[in-house]
C-alpha cells in the first residue's frame, strides 16, 4: 500500500555541516541502492534516496542536505522524532560488473555510498570518486573506506584531494583503469559530462535522476522525461546510457511544481 | 476495419480506449507513451490559464479499492501547454481536458487550444479545485450550463463534459450540459471527497487534507451513473471510473458508455494496461460473436 509508515529517527549523523544522516528501523526486504523514499514530516512530502541500506540489522538511512524549507525543518529533528516514510520506490542500481567506478557529486553521494557498501560486500572492486564543492562537505569517506572500496576525492576548490571536477577525476580512473560498469548521482551537469565521457571510453553505465515528483506511484505524471515520457518515479530514477539518450531533456532542463520548463546551468 | 473501432462524435478511434484526465498527460512525451502503449485517444491532464502549482505533497496516499489525491490541477498555463500539444505524434485523437472558473476563462482558453486538439473535456468536476472550479461549477446545473453554453458558442471541435459524482441528481446536471449543446458526457470524476488519516499521530494525510477517491472503489457508482443517465440524454456518454480490465470495460459498455477510459488502474497494471483489455476485449467479443462495439452499448437496458 502507498501510505505512508512511520518511524522513528533512531540515531543522526552529522555527515557534514549541511548534510544530516537519519537512521531508522526498517525491515530490509526489496531495498537496493538507487531506490528512493517519499519521506512525509507532516507538513510535506518529498522523494530522498536512501544512503544506507543494512539487512542485518534491519535499519535503512537517509541524508539529507539542508538547502530549504522541508529540508531545515528535517534538520531540526531530534532522536525519538518520527517521520512517515513510503517505499521503497524506484528502480534502482543494478548491480553487475567486476570492476565498477562509482561517481557521485554532493549530496547524489547518498545512492553511491548504499551502492558501494553493497557491490564492495559482493565482492566486486568497486572505485568512488567522490566529489564535493569543498573538503567540509566531503561525504561518507569513513564508510566507503571501511567498506573496502577505494576512494578518490575531489573538491572544487582544492581544499582537500584533487583540485577540480568529479568528472576530471573520472576521467582519469577511466583512462587508468578497465572498468565494466559506471554509476553516477549527482548535479546534472556533472552526469551529462560523465556520460559522454563513458560514451568514449564505451563504458555501460547508469544515472540516478532527480525530478520534481509528486505522487511517486507513477500516476500524477510530474516527473516524467521527455522524449519517452518515462516517469522517473517508476521507469527511473536510475536510467542506463541507452536509455539516457532517448531522453532528449536530460542535462538540457527540468520541469517545477507547475510543469513550467527551466533550463539546467 | 477491426471489431474495437468507433466512432465518437465524429472522431474515429482505433479502439474504445482513453487515458483519462489527470493521469500523466502533462506533456507530450507521456501522451504519445500511451497512445504507442494501445490507447484509442488520449485525455491531456486539465490546463486553466495560469501556471498553478496545485498543492503542497503529500497530493496522493492509497486506501482501500483506489488512492485519494489533491494534485490542485497542477499544470503549466495554456500558453506552455500549447507547445506540448504540438508535440502530440497524432497516432491517436487527443483530448484537451481544460479548466476554469467561469464561462469567459473556459471559452478563453478553448479557443486559444481548439486548433491543437481533437475535442475539448470541460472539467467541471474536480473535487479539490481551488477558487469556484471544478466541482464547484459542476454541481450546480445553471452554472454547468452557462459554461458549456459559453465554449459551445465559438468552439469547432466536439465539447465532452466531465460529471461529478458528488450530486443528489446527476441526470439533471447531464441534461442541462446537453440542452446547452455538450457533444458528450465524461462520467464520473472522482468521487467523494475523502480522507485518510495516519493512526500513528492523527494527522490527516493529504496536505489539503481530502482529495478525490479514484480506483476500483469507485466502480459501481461510475457504472450506475453511467446506466442513469444514458436513458435521459441522447449524446454519447464516456464511461470512465475504475476499470481495471476488460471485464470491468464491458460492465461500463452494457451499462450506456461508449467508451471507456482508464486512470488509476496505470498504477497497479502498468502500461501494459490498454493491451490487456483490448486483448480481453476482443476475444469476449469473438467469442460472443459481436461485430462491433456498438452492438454492446446499452445491452443492460433492453
Amino acid at each position: 500500500m502507498h501510505i505512508p509508515k512511520i518511524v522513528k529517527i533512531k540515531r543522526i549523523i552529522d555527515e557534514s555541516p549541511t548534510v544530516k544522516t537519519f537512521i531508522f528501523d526498517w525491515k530490509v526486504e526489496n531495498e537496493i541502492p538507487g531506490h528512493f523514499m517519499m519521506v512525509w514530516n507532516f507538513n510535506d512530502e518529498k522523494p530522498m534516496s536512501i544512503s544506507m541500506i543494512d539487512p542485518v540489522t534491519n535499519e535503512i538511512g537517509i541524508s539529507i542536505r539542508n538547502v530549504g524549507e522541508f529540508t531545515s525543518q528535517v534538520h531540526k529533528l531530534q532522536i525519538g522524532d518520527k517521520l512517515g516514510l513510503r517505499g521503497p520506490y524506484g528502480r534502482g542500481f543494478h548491480t553487475a560488473g567486476s570492476k565498477v567506478l562509482a561517481v557521485g557529486g554532493g549530496i547524489g553521494m547518498a545512492p553511491i555510498v548504499a551502492f558501494s557498501e553493497e557491490a564492495s560486500r559482493r565482492g566486486i572492486e568497486v572505485h568512488v570518486v567522490s566529489a564535493a564543492s569543498t573538503m567540509n562537505e566531503l561525504l561518507f569517506g569513513d564508510r566507503i573506506k571501511k567498506s573496502g572500496a577505494k576512494l578518490l576525492t575531489c573538491t572544487d576548490d582544492g581544499s582537500y584531494g584533487f583540485c577540480g571536477f568529479g568528472t576530471d577525476l573520472a576521467e582519469k580512473a577511466l583512462s587508468e583503469n578497465v572498468y565494466e560498469m559506471v554509476v553516477s548521482c549527482g548535479p546534472e551537469i556533472m552526469m551529462k559530462k560523465l556520460f559522454d565521457m563513458v560514451e568514449r571510453f564505451k563504458v555501460p553505465a547508469q544515472f540516478s535522476l532527480e525530478r520534481y515528483m509528486k505522487c511517486g506511484m507513477g500516476l500524477c505524471g510530474q516527473c516524467c522525461v521527455d522524449n519517452q515520457g518515462w516517469r522517473v518515479c517508476v521507469e527511473g530514477p536510475v536510467f542506463w546510457t541507452d536509455e539516457l539518450k532517448l531522453i532528449t531533456e536530460f542535462g538540457q532542463y527540468k520541469r517545477d511544481a507547475s510543469g513550467v520548463k527551466h533550463k539546467i546551468p | 476495419m477491426t471489431i474495437l473501432e468507433i466512432e465518437l462524435c465524429g472522431i474515429k478511434m482505433k479502439n474504445p480506449t482513453m487515458l483519462a484526465a489527470g493521469i500523466l498527460g502533462s506533456t507530450a512525451a507521456s501522451l504519445n507513451w500511451v497512445a504507442r502503449s494501445g490507447a484509442g485517444a488520449v485525455v491531456t491532464k486539465s490546463f486553466g490559464l495560469n501556471p498553478n502549482k496545485g498543492y503542497a505533497n503529500p497530493t496522493t496516499v492509497e486506501v482501500t479499492g483506489g488512492v485519494i489525491n489533491a494534485i490542485g490541477l497542477s499544470n503549466p498555463g495554456v500558453e506552455n501547454f500549447k507547445f506540448e500539444l504540438e508535440k502530440l505524434d497524432k497516432s491517436v485523437p487527443a483530448i484537451a481536458s481544460i479548466y476554469g472558473a467561469n464561462p469567459e476563462e473556459f471559452s478563453q482558453i478553448a479557443t486559444r487550444v481548439e486548433g491543437l486538439a481533437d475535442a475539448l473535456e470541460l472539467n467541471v468536476s474536480c473535487p479539490h479545485a481551488m477558487g469556484g472550479c471544478g466541482a464547484a461549477i459542476g454541481q450546480d446545473p445553471n452554472l454547468t450550463e452557462e459554461i458549456v453554453r459559453s465554449v459551445k458558442k465559438s468552439a469547432k471541435i466536439p465539447v465532452f463534459v466531465k460529471l461529478t459524482p458528488n450530486v443528489t441528481d446527476i441526470i439533471e446536471i447531464a441534461n442541462h450540459a446537453e440542452d446547452a449543446g455538450a457533444d458528450a458526457l465524461t462520467m464520473i470524476n472522482s468521487l467523494g471527497p475523502g480522507m485518510r488519516i495516519d493512526i500513528d499521530t492523527g494527522t490527516p494525510i493529504l496536505k489539503n487534507r481530502f482529495g478525490g477517491l479514484s480506483g476500483p472503489a469507485v466502480k459501481p457508482i461510475a457504472i450506475r451513473c453511467v446506466y442513469d443517465v444514458f436513458d435521459s440524454v441522447d449524446i454519447p456518454i464516456i464511461g470512465v471510473g475504475g476499470i481495471r480490465d476488460y471485464t470491468d470495460v464491458l460492465e461500463f459498455l452494457y451499462a450506456g458508455a461508449s467508451c471507456i477510459q482508464i486512470g488509476t488502474s496505470i498504477m497497479y497494471e502498468g502500461m501494459d494496461i490498454f493491451e490487456k483489455i483490448l486483448n480481453g476485449l476482443e476475444r469476449f467479443m469473438d467469442e460472443k460473436g459481436y461485430g462491433s462495439v456498438d452492438e454492446i452499448v446499452g445491452i443492460a437496458h433492453r
